[in-house]
């Protein structure tokens, strides 16, 4: 291996990429365009839709028919039921403002809690005591109160903007360009010199991620200067959990690149992988409410796990060894998609 | 002395489909070898086996007596046909990239200046006209200080100024010492530059050597090309050596006298004549009934 030749090639990329400037522009613009949008759009509250956790029961086969609560409340619109098999896995939920209400099921007094910094809580508080009698009944309730700061709409999904962003960049920046490359035939104009194929994919790699942190950093801090977003762990550690989403997002876009030569079938592809990712990975909504399946299914994705750990960094204060698990599996992700990337390339085909 | 390159029994096949049948052939240091031949003959696909770029289907390559090791790609120069090269660099940067990726290298400046490319040097190579885009390809081939030089087609597409242009490098390289293969499907290009030639048709070789010695060996004296319309007569009537080749009637001959009192005797029509001197398209025409750019 010869880093002179993986540096070049290295720069080389950058050049193209900081001369290009029409995706230049729009890498920086397209994330912070999405921001202001929803910034404006929300006004920095949240969902209409309200929550309701409900414990114990079995989340994969609660209905709401058979939960143990007032009727009037069970047949209430705009609200969605999801259920907890214990007290503490629906506290840690309320915490972090991923429901707005959690409420034992079961005969009264309805023991119920409430985040006491969620204005949505507050709302569902009122529909719930509403539904008993029509009006408050005390006797028929037992509130309990916690309090953690108040989560903005904005504040949970700028990571998942980011995160989205990095996404596209790392799979067509790495995985469509490669495959230009091969069908105009650089590639293979490379492959007769004695440029390996390790050195070319390190080197595309490691330009992706430098063009990824570098962006990310310049729209974090642009956009922090108008949102002032709210930061409840370490910045750093947000940047370390972004490195590694980069490093295993980029990956999987050698994956894609490693072979074929038709742009058209890379774009499907592109598209077939990258936007139920978009969907699945929590990048605009939480899944909370979603089935089970659906929650397996996206726990293959990358973005997953990043978005997944950087909200816990950034909305609940977690430290890096809190995040352990999520830094676990986006290594092996790296390491599988590089393993399997390398197998499979082909300078020409 | 051992040739700098030897092909012994190359066979390239896709599928059904056999693009180099049994080629062999051994090329001696210092001299320019010419692969000649229309288009599909099958000397892109032997050049390109030989460069490692394609694997073959069988037979064998030996660089300086030995099998292709990996100092091979450090030691061989290669300008193809059709490229393209990485985005948004100017001629400079790209020969810079090109000059990492190898162990030995040119100097620049002397490369930039020995291909003509002084004015363009930091110009996007994406805007070159044909001719410096060749001679741009032809540095990024050089940036190595080959041993051994592979052009492919390397005046396709290129006027005629441009390519004797592109001539005068090619020969400034050869007599530098190095070893040049090329291929070209332009007989006065293999003429021009190279000592040997194989002419190639349909996956093989049918022809080698010398390019006079093939014209002595395949052509005999002058040839008369004729419109057809210039004869009443059925062609083969004639007394001559004669082949209609798209509606022209070409006439080889050792005695130019004779052939013109015999046309005369048949009433033919000469204010259409022209006279040739044999080349290397008339050795492919008597070779095979066709001419190379058919």
């Amino acid at each position: 291996m010869h880093i002179k030749r993986i540096w070049i090639m290295f720069k080389a990329r950058n050049w193209e990429f900081f001369r290009d400037r029409a995706s230049f522009g729009w890498n920086f613009l397209f994330p912070f365009l999405l921001v202001a949008g929803f910034g404006i759009l929300f006004g920095g509250r949240g969902h209409t839709e309200y929550t309701i956790g409900v414990f114990p029961t079995a989340p994969d086969t609660m209905t709401v028919a058979s939960l143990d609560l007032p009727e009037a409340f069970k047949e209430t619109r705009f609200l969605q039921f999801v259920g907890f098999t214990s007290h503490t896995e629906a506290m840690e939920k309320l915490r972090h403002h991923k429901v707005d209400l959690v409420i034992r099921t079961g005969p009264p007094p309805h023991q119920y809690w409430i985040n006491e910094s969620s204005p949505k809580g507050y709302l569902a508080e009122k529909i719930f005591q509403a539904s008993l009698t029509g009006e408050a009944n005390p006797s028929l309730l037992h509130k309990e109160k916690i309090h953690t700061a108040e989560i903005r709409y904005i504040d949970w999904l700028f990571p998942g903007i980011l995160a989205m962003n990095m996404m596209f960049s790392a799979l067509w920046g790495v995985g469509y360009i490669v495959v230009r490359y091969r069908k105009n035939g650089a590639l293979r104009r490379l492959k007769a010199t004695p440029l390996t194929a390790f050195e070319y994919l390190s080197a595309q790699m490691l330009s992706r991620l430098f063009l990824l942190m570098f962006t990310l950093l310049v729209v974090w801090f642009g956009c922090d200067l108008i949102f002032h977003f709210h930061v409840e762990g370490s910045v750093g550690d947000i940047f370390v959990l972004f490195f590694l989403g980069s490093l295993s997002l980029t990956s999987m876009g050698l994956v894609l690149a490693a072979r074929g030569t038709s742009e058209e079938f890379t774009t499907g592809t592109l598209n077939f992988i990258s936007w139920p990712m978009m969907f699945l990975s929590e990048v605009w909504f939480s899944l909370e409410g979603a089935p089970g399946w659906v929650k397996h299914v996206a726990q293959a994705f990358p973005l997953t796990h990043l978005l997944t750990g950087i909200r816990k960094i950034m909305n609940d204060g977690a430290g890096l060894v809190d995040v352990l698990p999520e830094i676990t599996i986006l290594l092996l992700m790296t390491g599988t998609f590089l393993g399997l990337g390398a197998y499979l390339f082909s300078w020409d085909r | 002395m051992v040739p700098i390159l030897e092909v012994k029994d190359l066979t390239k096949s896709y599928g059904p489909l056999v693009a180099v049948n049994d080629v062999s052939f051994a090329i001696r240091p210092g001299i320019c070898f010419g692969l000649l031949g229309p288009n599909g003959a099958g000397k892109t696909t032997t050049l390109e086996v030989i460069e490692n770029i394609l694997a073959p289907t069988s037979g064998d390559i030996l660089y300086k007596g030995q099998p292709r090791s990996a100092t091979f790609k450090n030691e061989v120069g290669i300008q193809f046909q059709q490229t393209s090269l990485l985005a948004m660099l100017t001629v400079w940067e790209t020969l810079q990239v090109f000059k990492a990726l190898y162990d030995e290298t040119e100097n620049l400046d002397r490369l930039i200046e020995r291909c003509q490319l002084q004015e363009f040097k930091h110009q996007r190579h994406e805007n070159l006209s044909g001719g410096q885009r060749q001679r741009f390809l032809l540095a990024l081939a050089l940036v190595n200080r080959p041993q051994l030089l592979f052009l492919d087609e390397p005046s396709t597409g290129l006027d005629p100024q441009a390519r004797r242009n592109l001539w005068d490098i090619v020969n400034a390289i050869k007599a530098s010492g190095k070893t040049i293969i090329l291929t070209t499907h332009y007989m006065e290009e293999a003429q021009q530059l190279c000592d040997e030639v194989a002419i190639m048709d349909h996956g093989r070789i049918i022809a080698r050597g010398a390019p006079e010695a093939l014209i002595r060996t395949h052509c005999e004296g002058v040839t008369v090309v004729l419109p057809r319309g210039s004869f009443r007569q059925p062609l083969e009537s004639l007394p001559l050596k004669v082949q209609e080749i798209n509606g022209a009637v070409h006439i080889q001959t050792s005695n130019i006298d004779d052939c013109l009192k015999q046309l005369l005797s048949d009433q033919v029509d000469l204010s259409d004549m022209s006279v040739h001197s044999p080349n290397l398209e008339h050795v492919f025409l008597n070779l095979t009934g066709r001419h190379l750019r058919d």
